[in-house]
């Protein structure tokens, strides 16, 4: 049967089974998938041997989730077919998938917070009668991947890191012949990833094919052995990882060259703009984390990163700073330009030159269903003086939403269009625009670019230079640290809710900032790491 | 297994086109149950909808019964936007009512010019003070609106029975639980001879216009539509929900109050157990049948006021019950509210797997 099968394809196969004598684990021919208005996969073609570590690389909108979505079964191909282990299959449904033997580790968990990890690997799985014996299987697994993990712990006392652990789990279980991973280490330390990329390999040299899905091109020149570049939903080229360059890469997957962002010359910083000292706040969240005393200096000039691992605090640090929380109790803990603001709501702190951009840019930083004028009005109206009489200008504020699209590159019909029309990156860069623009004397930005493209994140990044070399205090909350490297002067680490002293960025190696993100180095900077290991023995010991 | 996916994009002609498609709809279901009825459905439907209106006495009427009606809805349609709602407009009505009412028996010998207008302050603060009950209750203790100023209703409406039957009674009027006819410095001018339609109607086509100023041209309408479609944007920009609360209930109160005291000043001309034959619960149908939009309002209530007459002339003509009024608005509303799913949604059958292996 099988020996019939792999004749049958010779045909394409023979060319590229120099490396193995099988059939490839996966080929992906001529997958077309079109949605309403846009040409999602257009002729994808490419294949996974066993054992291979292989890199999808592309923009937001490339076509990668599409393409994923399809190979899992979520989706059905317009036209093509994908071949699995040398015949042509309908892969019909996720459950269908499972059965062949792919595993999807998802970008974001689907985990119930409050049932234990146990629990939540049986819900995923397709049959489970015996849940003592799925508890032994799930510490084989462990064990033998490295991937410690205690199944009777509820998920929400879990770091992402963990989280993630039970994802993995839970496709190995299946023994999977193929596992993708679609962006697996936007949530991890470096440390994490390190432990997340031996387990990979692990993985690989026992037969699984493995699909990365990331635009980390670092990472991926570190794991993978081969890569397919989408770009505008074609396949744009293929590469070995280990033979270009981060740089190289990036250029394949947008089509032109990149440039590195201006940082102009060395900057002199004035007087500290934005001041926090001793920020205690309970989160107002069922699982949120409470912050505990942060203290922070940002100066006219500065561009100062807040590094840190989701969920550490971040969220509310921005809530705090922007006025969405206050604390009438210590209004001296937040000054804007010297003067208390804690108290404030964000109007009256906008109102002192403050801005803020959130992390998420539908319903938070702006309306989706509303139109780009309105949404300028929005945050603009008293700065810009967008209204009179409580009655909105209509002139003024169309044309502050014009000069916002112009000034920043928004591709978009006009200030009429929603703002939920516009792609991700093009509306990160109005609503950036939109902050920038009523020239702030202190802008606090939350995840600059996250999901944007690198054209756009290149635009953002140099927007966010030329507003700190014009004499603002600018604080960027991101968890992607190559941001950080790239524009920030100086940086400091949330965990567990605490923060890190400010270190300059020319004197802090990635490894250091790691450590501190993954909370295991004193965050205060004074105890010395000898006396870390003797406690963390001795609770070892009492246990 | 029927399932409801939404759609990519929504047409946004669907989203004006659904009301008259609605409008449709109870069109033929109405005469399909005329006809169960034992009634010819073309008769019935032309008793019901054409009759009343095919003279000028009939227009005006329409005019009548539409004033209260668009009053409210322009006040509810400003909740809705801002994701409050006040169900329990017939109880700020009634109090409105109450209020205004009041003072015309207080004076109920003066022939002051001063009068009305005092009587219009009245009545709106009435309403404004019972939609405050509920508005205190959200904003303090949490408590869900729809709840509180819905149950606030009947104890307005049973309020205004005590005060008929009671203290308020006409020592003049043979024990009937009404009270003194309202002088006539307390009645609304009638602005067309020969007609009931009075002064109100003018102040109905005014809320309009100064509904759809507030709405798309003020910063306070901004912020209520902001607060209504992403509640976390208005958190991050300062405009307070429990100020968007209180804004809301008390215009809407104070305008369901205004329409009560039209009523009981206008067509009633006095105060009796019963006021309103709903208007302040038809108001919620009409606010969406307009899109929340105050000239789609204006539309909204004129239709919904069709239904009015021509219930009334359904029971004197064709000898159906009043019941027939209720069951026009609420297919109305069910076919509205179908059509409005369907504009967001597209229903799918069979099984996840089966929709992959035909998609």
């Amino acid at each position: 049967m099988g020996v019939a099968t792999v004749t049958s394809t010779t045909g394409e196969a023979g060319a590229n089974t120099v490396k193995g004598a099988g059939p490839a684990q996966l080929e992906v021919r001529g997958v077309t998938k079109a949605f309403p208005g846009c040409l999602a996969n257009d002729d994808i073609s490419f294949r996974i041997e066993p054992g291979e570590i292989h890199a999808l690389l592309g923009e937001n909108g490339a076509g990668k989730s599409t393409l994923v979505k399809i190979i899992y079964g979520v989706l059905q191909a317009d036209e093509g077919e994908l071949i699995w282990e040398g015949k042509p299959v309908t892969i019909a449904s996720p459950h269908d998938a499972r059965e062949m033997g792919i595993g999807l580790v998802f970008q974001h968990f689907s985990l119930f917070e409050t049932m234990t990890v146990l629990e939540n690997i049986a819900l995923a799985m397709n049959d489970v009668r015996d849940m003592d014996a799925l508890r032994k299987q799930v510490l084989e697994v462990e064990k033998t991947y490295g991937l410690p993990l205690d199944p009777d712990r509820h998920v929400y006392t879990l770091s992402v890191g963990e989280r993630q652990r039970i994802e993995i789990v839970r496709c190995l279980l299946q023994n999977p012949k193929l596992l993708i991973l679609d962006e697996p280490t936007s949530v991890l330390t470096p440390q994490e990833v390190e432990k997340l990329f031996e387990t990979l390999r692990r993985l690989a040299d026992e037969g699984c094919a493995i699909l990365y899905i990331s635009h980390k091109l670092h990472e991926v020149k570190a794991l993978c052995q081969k890569a397919t570049v989408l770009r505008g939903g074609k396949v744009v080229g293929g590469c070995d990882p280990r033979e270009e360059t981060a740089k190289s890469m990036a250029e394949m997957m947008i089509g032109q060259k990149l440039t590195a962002p201006d940082r102009g010359e060395a900057r002199q910083f004035g007087d500290v703009r934005l001041a926090v000292s001793n920020l205690s706040l309970e989160s107002d969240e069922q699982f949120g984390t409470d912050l505990k005393g942060i203290n922070l200096e940002v100066r006219g000039g500065e561009i100062m990163g807040v590094a840190g691992v989701a969920g550490n605090g971040q969220n509310e640090l921005f809530r705090a700073l922007a006025g969405e929380t206050e604390q009438e109790a210590a209004p001296d803990s937040i000054k804007i330009d010297g003067k208390a603001v804690a108290h404030f709501g964000p109007r009256r702190r906008r109102r002192l030159g403050a801005t803020f951009v959130p992390e998420e840019r539908n319903g938070h930083g702006a309306v989706p269903d509303m139109s780009l004028s309105e949404n300028g009005f929005l945050t603009a109206f008293r700065r810009m003086a967008l209204s009179a009489r409580g009655l909105i200008r209509e002139v003024p504020t169309k044309s502050f939403a014009d000069n916002i699209i112009k000034t920043f590159d928004v591709r978009t019909t006009g200030s009429g269009a929603e703002a939920g029309s516009l792609s991700g990156g093009n509306l990160q860069k109005f609503i950036v625009g939109r902050e920038i623009l009523q020239d702030p004397g202190v802008l606090v930005i939350s995840q600059p670019t996250w999901g944007v493209d690198a054209g756009a994140a290149s635009a953002i990044h140099q927007a966010l230079l030329d507003l700190a070399a014009k004499g603002t205090a600018v604080l960027v909350i991101s968890q992607d640290l190559d941001e950080i490297y790239a524009i920030c002067d100086s940086v400091v680490v949330m965990a567990e809710g605490k923060m890190s002293k400010p270190r300059p960025m020319a004197d802090v190696s990635i490894e250091e900032i790691g450590l501190l993100m993954g909370g295991l180095h004193d965050l205060e900077g004074q105890e010395n790491p000898a006396h870390d290991t003797q406690v963390e023995g001795g609770r070892l010991g009492q246990a | 297994m029927v399932r409801l996916e939404p759609r990519r994009q929504h047409s946004q002609a669907m989203v004006y086109l659904s009301p008259v498609l609605a409008i449709l709809m109870t069109l033929v279901v109405g005469g399909i149950i005329f006809a169960f009825l034992g009634k010819n459905p073309f008769d019935a439907l032309y008793t019901f909808f054409i009759l009343p209106i095919n003279n000028s006495y009939g227009i005006s009427e329409l005019f009548v019964k539409a004033t209260p009606l668009v009053i409210i809805a322009v006040g509810l349609a400003m909740g809705f936007r801002a994701n409050v709602w006040n169900i329990g407009a017939e109880g700020q009505l009634t109090m409105g009512a109450i209020f205004g009412g009041g003072l015309a028996l207080y004076f109920h010998d003066s022939e002051s010019i001063l009068l009305m207008p005092a009587m219009f302050v009245l009545g709106a603060l009435g309403g404004a003070f019972w939609a405050a009950i509920p508005a205190l209750l959200r904003t303090k203790f949490n408590a869900n609106e729809i709840l509180t100023s819905l149950m606030l209703t009947y104890v307005a409406t049973l309020f205004l029975s005590f005060l008929v039957h009671g203290p308020w009674r006409n020592p003049e009027g043979f024990n009937f639980p009404e009270s003194r006819p309202f002088p006539d410095a307390g009645l609304l001018p009638i602005i067309f001879e020969g007609s009931r339609v009075h002064l109100g109607t003018a102040v109905a086509v005014f809320v309009v216009i100064a509904g759809w100023l507030l709405l798309s041209k003020s910063v306070i309408g901004f912020q209520l539509r902001v607060v209504g479609k992403a509640p976390q944007a208005a958190r991050h920009v300062g405009f307070r929900q429990k100020r968007m609360v209180w804004f809301t209930l008390l215009l809407g109160g104070a305008l369901a109050g205004l329409a009560g005291l039209f009523e009981v000043s206008g067509p009633i001309g006095q105060l009796q157990p019963s006021i309103s034959p709903g208007y302040g619960f038809t108001a919620i149908i009409v606010a969406f049948l307009g899109r929340l939009h105050p000239v789609g309002i204006l539309f909204g209530g004129l239709i919904m006021a069709l239904t009015y007459l021509g219930g009334e002339l359904a029971q004197i003509t064709l000898g159906l019950p009043n019941a027939v009024t209720g069951l026009f608005q609420g297919i109305l509303l069910f076919f509205l509210l179908a059509c409005d799913v369907l504009t967001k949604y597209r229903i799918r059958f069979g099984t996840i797997a089966a929709k992959g292996r035909t998609a």
